[in-house]
């Protein structure tokens, strides 16, 4: 029965590596259009290539390529001990990792709000629910309501570890199911504060950062999150099977952190790798 | 051609029949599957074969040939023959995975703990970082949380405030539509109410999130906009036809003559509704009430838009809630396969769906009971 069971999926692979030419992407959904975008543009010059881009959360992503059912995954934070080891339970080496771009978080508040800049501990006084009222930070005599990411999100532990240092969301914190409904609930509430990608804007005005009480408030601009500066920035990444990385995946994954890969990035809004973390 | 009594059945009959059979065989088969496929992933949380804890013991890699193979296998929680496939190298980079776990671990004092067992489930406790012992739900953080009562408090929540609302609409459309409501005018309110539900639950939750939630924060003032009274009173839009046509269903199958019988006696059509009928198809009222709240705990997509997805412990039904529905659509796709989190999520699945399996079996053997008096069986 094992036998039979090998034999078949023998058969299945070599299927699949007789249609070369064939990629399947999937993972995070914070980089879907980024991703969807970039098989765009790289079909569009090699007729001869097809990419599939499904998303569905870095999570599923992992579990498709440490099933081989994708064969790259994109992920918004990086890969979990526990997922490399099934990973190399599944195909005998670790996933090698590509950081693909740059994304910069930015906190969002009400237009009418009259609060301009924070340090990041004002922000994570907010956020673990330490302080309760916008005159805790500076702000008017008005409760603070607390627009949060669903916890499967990738952004929602990136601002867990980077801005609240590991520290719980206040249990009162609301969940949206993505940027765009922070921001519309951001947009509708005058005490509302939350956070997103920096690509999204309208509705609700984005704050600037200061790192510590000392230290300039930087605007989440390019140039402030390829320096920097900025302190609430991270990188996305791609991952790949090594098997897998030669011939026309590769060279894909070669294209995209290439210069004109990376050009794609900033139309989508997101933030270019810098000079030396790309391919020649 | 007319009907033959006793005919021998024509063989594309018996092929139908047949198949038919076999149809709903598959039916109960498929609860069966599903309940048994639920319950397989949450087994080894309920067993306590795995842990949770952020620190586990760690073997240094060097150490690697020096163990015995069977404590290596379990180690590195592989299946036997897993194991005996397995190259030595490949162990050796499992090794490594090991260690780096242990390295991200954080530093804190309870790290050590097993935040799966069921005392850290169910009961509170205080963790560091917190003034007092707390249910706590945050399953992805440095110590993994997976306190479940805030999320079946906000479950228990929603569904009540859904019922409170839709109930006394329900029964009040059906005692009006089975018993006063001219012929002519029933046939236009039963099919309307109905239709209700037919609204997809997603535009109902759309709904309720942009048009509802602001309309009824201006009415009630309260400071969330979503919160569990919003999610409750769209879900009650879509349980009122439920509770409708089964309420409905019980009033109609109450015998004409009971109300015959009480307007002979001089009763008005109200009185005849509301003391004769009503009592008589109690039990079927209970039924379409038992089975609402079925349908009311398990809906999803409305809670999920509409009701906030905070996992407060709070019993004040204008502060946003989190329900178990809400809870495993918006994170089963990012839980680690196998993991604690993923494993969790299918046990208050199987909670959920044990749940709505007896309330509903409930409802369908009252219902049963009541068509048998009624009939004059019993």
């Amino acid at each position: 029965m094992k036998k039979l069971l090998f034999i078949a999926a023998l058969a299945v692979a070599t299927t699949a590596s007789a249609l070369a030419g064939n990629i399947t992407v999937k993972g995070s959904d914070t980089l879907l259009i980024l991703a969807q975008k970039w098989a765009e543009v790289y079909m569009g010059q090699h007729a001869d290539t097809k990419i599939q881009v499904t998303g569905g959360g870095s999570g599923i992503g992992f579990a498709a390529l440490q099933n081989q059912t994708t064969d790259l995954c994109d992920a918004s934070r990086k890969a979990k001990p526990g997922e490399i080891a099934n990973c190399i339970k599944a195909f005998s080496a670790r996933p090698t990792e590509y950081k693909v771009a740059v994304d910069g978080l930015s906190v969002y508040v009400n237009t009418e709000s009259p609060i301009k800049e924070l340090s990041l501990a004002q922000l994570s006084d907010i956020f673990t629910g330490k302080a309760k009222n916008w005159k805790d930070v500076g702000g008017p005599d008005l409760p603070i309501t607390l627009y949060s990411r669903e916890n499967s999100s990738g952004t929602y532990e990136f601002f867990k570890e980077h801005v609240l240092k590991g520290q719980d969301f206040a249990a009162s914190a609301q969940t949206m199911p993505g940027t765009a409904a922070i921001i519309q609930a951001v947009s509708k509430d005058k005490g509302g504060i939350g956070y997103g990608g920096a690509g999204y804007g309208a509705g609700a005005k984005h704050l600037l950062i200061k790192k510590d009480d000392n230290s300039p408030a930087i605007d989440p601009t390019e140039e402030n999150v390829i320096k920097g500066t900025y302190p609430i920035w991270r990188y996305l990444y791609v991952y790949v099977n090594p098997a897998l990385d030669k011939g026309e995946i590769g060279t894909y994954l070669n294209w995209i952190r290439s210069d004109e890969g990376q050009k794609i990035v900033k139309d989508v809004g997101y933030f270019p790798l810098p000079a030396n973390l790309r391919s020649n | 051609m007319g009907i033959r009594r006793g005919h021998r059945a024509h063989p594309g009959e018996w092929l139908a029949e047949k198949f038919i059979f076999l149809v709903s065989l598959t039916a109960i088969l498929m609860v069966f599957l599903i309940f048994a496929f639920v319950t397989r992933e949450a087994l080894p949380l309920i067993t306590g074969e795995v842990s949770s804890a952020a620190v586990q013991p760690v073997i240094p890699v060097a150490d690697m040939d020096k163990i015995p193979a069977e404590k290596l296998r379990i180690y590195l929680e592989l299946t036997p023959s897993q194991f005996a496939t397995m190259d030595h190298d490949t162990k050796k980079l499992l090794m490594e995975t090991k260690v780096e776990g242990a390295q991200d671990a954080p530093d804190n004092k309870d790290a050590k703990i097993n935040t799966i067992e069921w005392r850290y489930l169910l009961f509170p406790y205080q963790w560091s970082g917190y003034d007092k012992p707390v249910y706590i739900w945050q399953p992805v953080s440095e110590i993994k949380k997976y306190n479940i009562i805030p999320i079946v408090i906000g479950s228990i929540k929603t569904t009540l405030i859904a019922l409170f609302f839709a109930v006394p609409l329900a029964l009040g459309a059906a005692i009006y539509v089975s018993q006063l409501a001219s012929p002519k005018l029933k046939e236009y309110i039963k099919p309307a109410i109905e239709m209700l539900s037919g609204i997809p639950s997603v535009v109902a939750g759309f709904f309720a999130l942009i048009f509802m939630a602001t309309v009824l924060q201006k009415v009630f003032g309260y400071e969330s906009r979503l919160n569990a009274f919003v999610a409750g009173i769209a879900l009650g839009f879509a349980i009122i036809p439920v509770v409708f046509s089964i309420a409905e269903d019980a009033l109609t199958s109450v015998p004409r003559n009971f109300t015959q019988a009480a307007l002979a006696l001089g009763a008005s059509r109200w009185q005849a509704a509301w003391q004769v009928v009503l009592p008589a198809a109690l039990p079927g009222v209970f039924a379409a009430i038992v089975l609402g709240f079925g349908r009311a705990i398990g809906e999803t997509m409305i809670v999920l838009m509409a009701s906030g997805n905070a996992s407060i412990m709070s019993g004040n039904i204008f502060d946003s809630a989190r329900t178990i529905t809400a809870t495993i659509a918006a994170e089963l796709a990012e839980a680690v396969f196998g993991g604690d989190h993923y494993r969790i999520l299918f046990l208050i699945g199987a909670l959920l769906f044990l749940v709505t399996f007896l309330t509903n079996m409930a409802g369908e053997l009252v219902m049963n009971r009541l068509k048998g008096k009624l009939e004059g069986k019993k």
